[in-house]
């Protein structure tokens, strides 16, 4: 959409240039470490699957074995692709047995041999890499032959029965009913667990496990559902928490179309460690532009935590923050997801049109981004009535600001998880504003002078000076001191910082070698 | 006056209430029959389908009124009320710094897997809750927010180390009553790890419990939704600093 808001393009520039100059020490940071998290998705893209009879991972298994005896700072490959070049084990999920029974002895190979092992990891995962690029083609392909949804906003809703087998009837009836985009909610306190989950899973808490084959059987049910109504249904998941990388990977390889990946969620609301985050943030976010997965930002949350008004130009450096994390590590403008909320209290007088100007700051900013407009949650009071107003609200906003994707609000929201009649109340909201104001963008036309575009330029305003803050202090620091949501969250502090190796000069990943390789032909 | 009433529509004794359901059957005659048959065993007189919709192939919503026949005596309810007078943040930390002389100490955590701490927050952060400032405001008290996602065991270590005067507890998202569960770990462990009078008050927020519930779950009091700042820390003080006020 056209450009509405009277903004400085000069202090849109210095707003970019300090949102690089405050991320450029954290990828140099990222760069120069590894995780256990990225060294088991490495292996995961080499082929190894499958967990041992305690449902531990054996991607797990075998990098602990490899950490415990070479560390993981010259990466897992090389020892472990030189231990399978023994020809002692005829693949690697039979190395995992062999090492879990201790029968295994990992060591650094050097000259010959080392190049040996490098060639035969780099064909391994150029396998997992075969496969990311061929879902990535068979997408392509469905889109091209089955079509994109009709209308702008594409609508998204979330299913999470906790049982995939539940999920992907619900799915497909969410998708029947309207639904572009289905996001399968994960279990409370997946983010924390430092595997992955194996199989189907039937048993979740307020969610359902993340698995690559939970990804498989949904992503195959909406398939079928894509034929059925005439559109390309796209599944949503997360890339966050402690096994980011590896989710990452499984998302690539099972075609998810979108990813939840925050930049900075994981540190702030789960309290895993910055420095962990952004390593396997970095890592994943480069497999994500390898499998053209749009990734979806977290800066609705920091709205629940911080007043929507006070806190506003926060979310904006966030999303800056995020648009230079994305794009260092090889993401388009078209997958870059960037998030905002319709939260502030509507206690407050004029509350809507700061939404609007809010909403259209973040168009403005980011106009080829695939903005996500996340609803109310903060103020869904348990008053079903007043929570139907309040979404056909953030519809109408929606609608009158250009969002790109937009979450589906329930006026149940903080009641109950979503019924069957929540959410057909919920989409016949969403239709009605569509269909009866959706070309109202081409009429709204707010005065330069007004209170909307003022609005917007003060918020701009003060997310550069917060940016000019954070470059001086650091990020890593300006984290530390609550700068973002109220959280204080320490670089020393969190879950996983055990996780995280400084790269010996021999660090060697062939699937990091070939990300940042087509990170180069992208350029 | 009457302490035995009806719900009230738009005259006294009407006792017009209006409910919605969904049915898992599809819309047409049989279903809205249905419907109203459900909505008599309700306990709902002369009951009107006023709308009915489908969802999907096999589901049909609905929206009823109809005049309850059921009646409450008010006399027979059971609530818990407040038993403590209600302080302004100036008078807590008057009370506070006159009759405690130091700084009253409250932790407080979400625990269990709950990542929710909007509750927690409300109560403990500065920002507040419906125009009331947090704890944290409320200069004669040292507020320390674990946050969200804590186990039992590091809220007892951090409340031993920082010699709490009171832990409170949130609990939002919940499933399976982990919430009960949560609090009844949390409860055994502080009694567990101290005596009963150095162990600091107990006590837990939420929308899912039921405040008459505290006994039941060894806590010393239990807040339910609609809970503000100055409810908790007018509890704290009353309960904290016994004197009575002159």
């Amino acid at each position: 959409m056209t450009a509405l808001l009277p903004l400085d393009p000069d202090l849109v520039e210095r707003a970019r240039r300090l949102a690089a100059q405050a991320g450029q020490p954290v990828v140099d940071l990222a760069r120069s470490r590894t995780t256990l998290s990225v060294e088991r998705a490495t292996l995961r893209l080499a082929g190894l699957t499958g967990a041992d009879p305690d449902g531990i991972p054996w991607v797990n298994r075998l990098v602990d074995a490899v950490a415990d005896q070479t560390g993981i700072e010259h990466g897992a490959a090389l020892p472990v692709f030189h231990a399978l070049a023994q020809g002692n084990h005829p693949d690697l999920t039979r190395l995992a047995h062999a090492s879990a029974a201790g029968g295994v002895k990992f060591e650094l190979p050097t000259g010959g041999a080392a190049e040996t092992a490098r060639g035969l990891a780099r064909a391994a995962v150029g396998t997992g890499f075969d496969r990311i690029d061929a879902q990535r083609r068979a997408r392509a392909d469905m889109v091209a032959r089955i079509g994109d949804p009709p209308q702008r906003p594409w609508i998204y809703l979330i299913v999470a029965t906790g049982d995939i087998y539940e999920d992907m009837p619900q799915a497909q009836a969410a998708a029947r009913a309207g639904a572009d985009i289905i996001a399968v909610i994960r279990s409370t306190g997946q983010s924390l667990l430092d595997y992955v989950p194996e199989g189907a899973t039937r048993e979740g808490f307020a969610g359902t496990y993340a698995t690559g084959e939970n990804f498989r059987l949904m992503r195959s049910a909406l398939d079928e559902t894509s034929r059925e109504v005439g559109r390309y249904v796209r599944l949503c998941n997360y890339a966050s928490g402690l096994c980011m990388p590896e989710i990452a990977a499984l998302a690539g390889m099972n075609r998810l179309d979108m990813m939840l990946n925050d930049c900075m969620y994981g540190i702030l609301f789960r309290d895993i460690n910055p420095i962990r985050t952004f390593v396997d943030q970095r890592f994943s976010r480069q497999i994500h532009a390898r499998a053209g997965i749009i990734i979806n930002t977290g800066e609705d949350n920091y709205l629940t935590t911080a007043d929507a008004v006070e806190a506003a130009h926060t979310v904006t450096v966030s999303q800056l923050l995020n648009e230079y994390f994305a794009h260092e590590a090889g993401l388009s403008d078209e997958l870059l997801g960037l998030g905002h909320a319709f939260e502030i209290n509507p206690e407050l007088p004029e509350s809507f049109r700061l939404e609007l100007a809010h909403a259209l700051l973040a168009r403005q900013l980011f106009p080829d981004a695939p903005l996500k407009w996340m609803p109310p949650t903060k103020h869904m009071t348990g008053d079903v009535f007043r929570g139907n107003l309040l979404d056909g609200f953030f519809n109408l906003a929606g609608v009158m600001t250009g969002q790109s994707i937009l979450l589906v609000g329930m006026m149940t929201e903080a009641v109950v998880t979503p019924w069957l009649s929540d959410r057909d109340i919920a989409l016949q909201n969403v239709r009605y504003v569509l269909g009866a104001a959706s070309g109202l963008a081409e009429d709204f036309r707010p005065p330069p002078d007004g209170f909307i575009a003022n609005r917007a330029n003060q918020v701009l305003g003060e997310a550069v000076d917060l940016l000019g803050r954070i470059r001086d202090d650091g990020l890593l620091n300006a984290i530390a001191d609550g700068t973002f949501g109220i959280m204080k969250r320490p670089a020393d502090g969190g879950r996983g910082l055990e996780g995280v190796a400084e790269r010996a000069d021999d660090y060697f990943n062939p699937a990091g070698e070939a990300l940042e390789s087509s990170e180069e032909e992208a350029r | 006056m009457t302490r035995i009433v009806r719900p009230y529509g738009d005259t006294t004794g009407d006792g017009m209430v209006q409910v919605s359901f969904t049915l898992p059957v599809p819309h047409d005659k049989r279903a809205e029959g249905a419907a109203a048959q459900l909505a008599a065993k309700m306990g709902l007189d002369n009951a009107m389908i006023v709308h009915a919709k489908a969802i999907g192939a096999g589901h049909t919503f609905f929206v009823v009124y109809g005049a309850a026949r059921h009646l409450v005596d008010l006399d027979e309810v059971e609530v818990v009320e407040r038993d403590y007078p209600l302080l302004s943040p100036k008078e807590v930390n008057d009370l506070v710094k006159e009759r405690l002389g130091r700084k009253l100490c409250v932790v407080g955590a979400c625990i269990g897997t709950d990542a929710h701490t909007v509750g927690i927050d409300a109560i403990l952060n500065i920002k507040g809750v419906a125009g009331e400032k947090g704890l944290e405001y409320y200069r004669e008290l040292r507020v320390v927010n674990l946050g969200a996602q804590v186990a039992v065991p590091e809220l007892v270590n951090r409340a031993l180390k920082e010699e709490a005067d009171a832990v409170l507890v949130s609990q939002v998202v919940t499933q399976k009553d982990a919430h009960l569960h949560n609090t009844r770990e949390m409860a055994a462990a502080f009694r567990e790890a101290l005596p009963p009078e150095k162990r600091p008050l107990l006590v837990v927020g939420g929308p899912r419990f039921d405040e008459r519930a505290a006994a039941e779950l060894g806590v010393d009091r239990v807040f339910s939704r609609g809970t503000t700042p100055g409810d908790v820390a007018s509890y704290l003080v009353h309960r904290i600093i016994k004197e009575p006020v002159a």
